[in-house]
């Protein structure tokens, strides 16, 4: 930083170099592990059955054949299970949104009593592993008859725990001076919260909304329980039943899991800012 | 946060006395919550461990039986084999997974050209459907075509069977784990590195610290309440292993005994086979597992964890 003669001053500055091209190479060979499983997934995807099981394989298919895709499509309902999978997350993220907002702000900024108490069952909810809740949702469901539907996938997930404590350490850390002055000016506690509070919370709504959204899609056994019919399944749920079928066609298995991997791959490479730091958020304030 | 949340000076001391208009409000504004959480989460919580005391055939009536599942389970040896598995599979996971997000994080936290490029590839698998994993390991890992065993064989080794060799099941299923896992700790680990004030990296170069010296004297610590929650989360979710499991590894897997977990076996007895009772026994002896687990975390983080 001071004064270093200049011979010293190129050694740092080669050392630096040599250093940041062995990150890179690092970097590289992990980036490689990463993305091979899925290039090799859409590879295998174009070949035919024959062609997959040479040896030596084969790296790009000797002809690109969508055979495997037109009889996949044939045997899964794919519109559907897009369609139950896009409304999971969607209604998951509203219900998460909303409630949470709304409960996080009460617990963040009002004084009511009980407050200890009802924040209590939020945090009890937090510690338990959602599969001791399952068997009694379960049932629940089945006894109002909504096996098999939209309802049925969204309700584990129509309060989030975690989204309310998400929102209130968020809350929690907006100054008071606000809402104060805008009670001075007449406004009652809704409007505090619907006008001045909420819009300050943005982007903890798109965190919990990401969040929301990656674990709602990666949530394989509630989907798998509670609708059977494959009409009305999930992506993952519906691909994981074609594994009985096809045991070991593997084109055919690619050509389901690369349809089932696009929709949610889209939506990130769109939106990649937002999911890393919607996750970073959502961990180092959860 | 520590500055701002300075509480109101009380105004009449002890006795709390609340604005009926705001808890009005605030009643409303926590109500679906609350009720929520009751009717799926409190509720529920009470119930399994109500059904965990009966035996229920199928959809026949509920027959009170004491604590006969339990019996059943600590006599039953697939849950002996699964438990093995479980916290064999968390030994597997969560150090490796958690030193190499902390490895990789911690490359990514130089100035490096391509971060968000190399961060963004990482994290992919979080992005995909669990099912399209577990088929694309499955044909990796498979014993003759499989392209994993195809290149070692280049090498000159001959690869074991992988998922249904009894040696290698649970550690091939390890394996996805970590690959899966490790974008969504890495970014969790890369956010707490990045908040690391750059002034004691300067001051420790000032005194002559070389980049090892200040990574475990100032990095690890500072990043050691990171570190802690990941580690905490890992295994929590480790423990709960479901998926990739119960889709790699079926009952007519030779190395179904040496790989198959809790949570699974929960989901056959509870969904395949119907015994919701003995089911609900195996949800609450995994519950008790997890709490041990949480609970010597909290104990040893007080000991390796620096808060400012």
């Amino acid at each position: 930083m001071t004064t270093v003669a200049p011979a010293a001053v190129k050694r740092k500055s080669n050392y630096r170099s040599r250093s940041r091209m062995i990150i890179h190479i690092i970097l590289i060979i992990g980036s490689f592990v990463m993305i091979f499983p899925f290039v090799w997934m859409i590879l295998t995807s174009f070949k035919s059955n024959g062609e997959s099981l040479l040896i030596p394989p084969t790296i790009l298919p000797r002809e690109w054949l969508t055979e495997n895709y037109t009889e996949v499509t044939r045997t899964l309902p794919f519109g559907a299970l897009y369609f139950n999978t896009l409304m999971l997350m969607f209604l998951r993220i509203i219900c998460a949104l909303v409630f949470s907002s709304m409960a996080g702000f009460a617990f963040a900024k009002l004084r009511f009593p009980f407050k200890r108490f009802f924040f209590f069952i939020v945090l009890s909810q937090m510690m338990l592993p959602n599969q001791i809740f399952i068997i009694p949702q379960y049932q629940m469901l089945a006894g109002m008859g909504k096996l098999n539907s939209i309802f049925a996938l969204l309700f584990p997930g129509l309060v989030s725990a975690f989204g309310t404590f998400f929102l209130r350490q968020f809350y929690m850390s907006l100054p008071n001076v606000l809402s104060e002055a805008a009670v001075l000016d007449g406004c009652n506690t809704f409007q505090v919260f619907f006008r001045i509070m909420l819009p300050l919370t943005k982007t903890a709504m798109i965190a919990l909304a990401v969040f929301t959204a990656v674990f709602a899609y990666s949530d394989m056994m509630w989907p798998l329980i509670v609708n059977n019919n494959i009409n009305m399944m999930t992506l993952s749920a519906g691909i994981s039943s074609m594994q009985g079928q096809y045991t070991t066609r593997y084109p055919i298995l690619m050509a389901g899991s690369t349809l089932a991997m696009i929709p949610m791959m889209v939506l990130y490479l769109l939106f990649q800012r937002q999911f890393i730091e919607g996750i970073a958020l959502t961990g180092t304030k959860g | 946060m520590t500055v701002l949340s300075k509480p109101a000076a009380p105004r009449l001391s002890r006795r709390e006395h609340y604005d009926p208009k705001v808890v009005a409000a605030a009643f409303i504004l926590i109500a679906p919550t609350i009720i929520g959480l009751c009717v799926l989460n409190i509720y529920p919580f009470f119930d399994t461990i109500r059904r965990s005391l009966y035996k229920t055939q199928g959809l026949g009536p509920e027959v009170y039986v004491g604590l006969k599942n339990f019996e059943k389970l600590f006599k039953d040896s697939m849950i002996g084999h699964a438990t093995v598995n479980t916290l064999l599979y968390m030994l597997l996971t969560v150090p490796v997974g958690v030193l190499l997000s902390l490895i990789f994080a911690a490359l990514l936290n130089s100035k490096i050209k391509g971060r968000d490029i190399y961060r963004g590839i990482y994290f992919l698998p979080m992005v995909v459907a669990p099912a399209a994993v577990a088929m694309v390991w499955r044909w990796i890992f498979n014993a003759e075509n499989g392209i994993l065993n195809i290149a070692l064989k280049a090498i000159g080794i001959q690869g074991p069977s992988w998922l249904a060799d009894p040696n290698t099941a649970l550690l091939s299923c390890a394996i996805i784990g970590v690959w899966s896992a490790i974008g969504y700790d890495l970014v969790l680990i890369l956010a707490g590195l990045q908040s690391i004030s750059k002034s004691y990296y300067e001051a420790a170069e000032i005194d002559g610290a070389n980049g090892i010296q200040s990574f475990f004297h100032i990095t690890i610590p500072m990043v050691s309440p990171t570190l802690f929650f990941v580690v905490l989360m890992r295994a929590m979710t480790s423990l709960k292993q479901f998926d990739t499991i119960y889709l790699l590894i079926n009952t007519r897997n030779p190395a179904y005994k040496n790989a198959t977990v809790l949570m699974t076996l929960f989901y056959r007895e509870a969904f395949e086979k119907f015994n919701k009772g003995y089911g609900s026994a195996i949800v609450i002896y995994t519950f008790v597992i997890i709490a041990i687990f949480t609970a010597i975390q909290f104990i040893t983080e007080k000991k390796l964890v620096h808060y400012e």
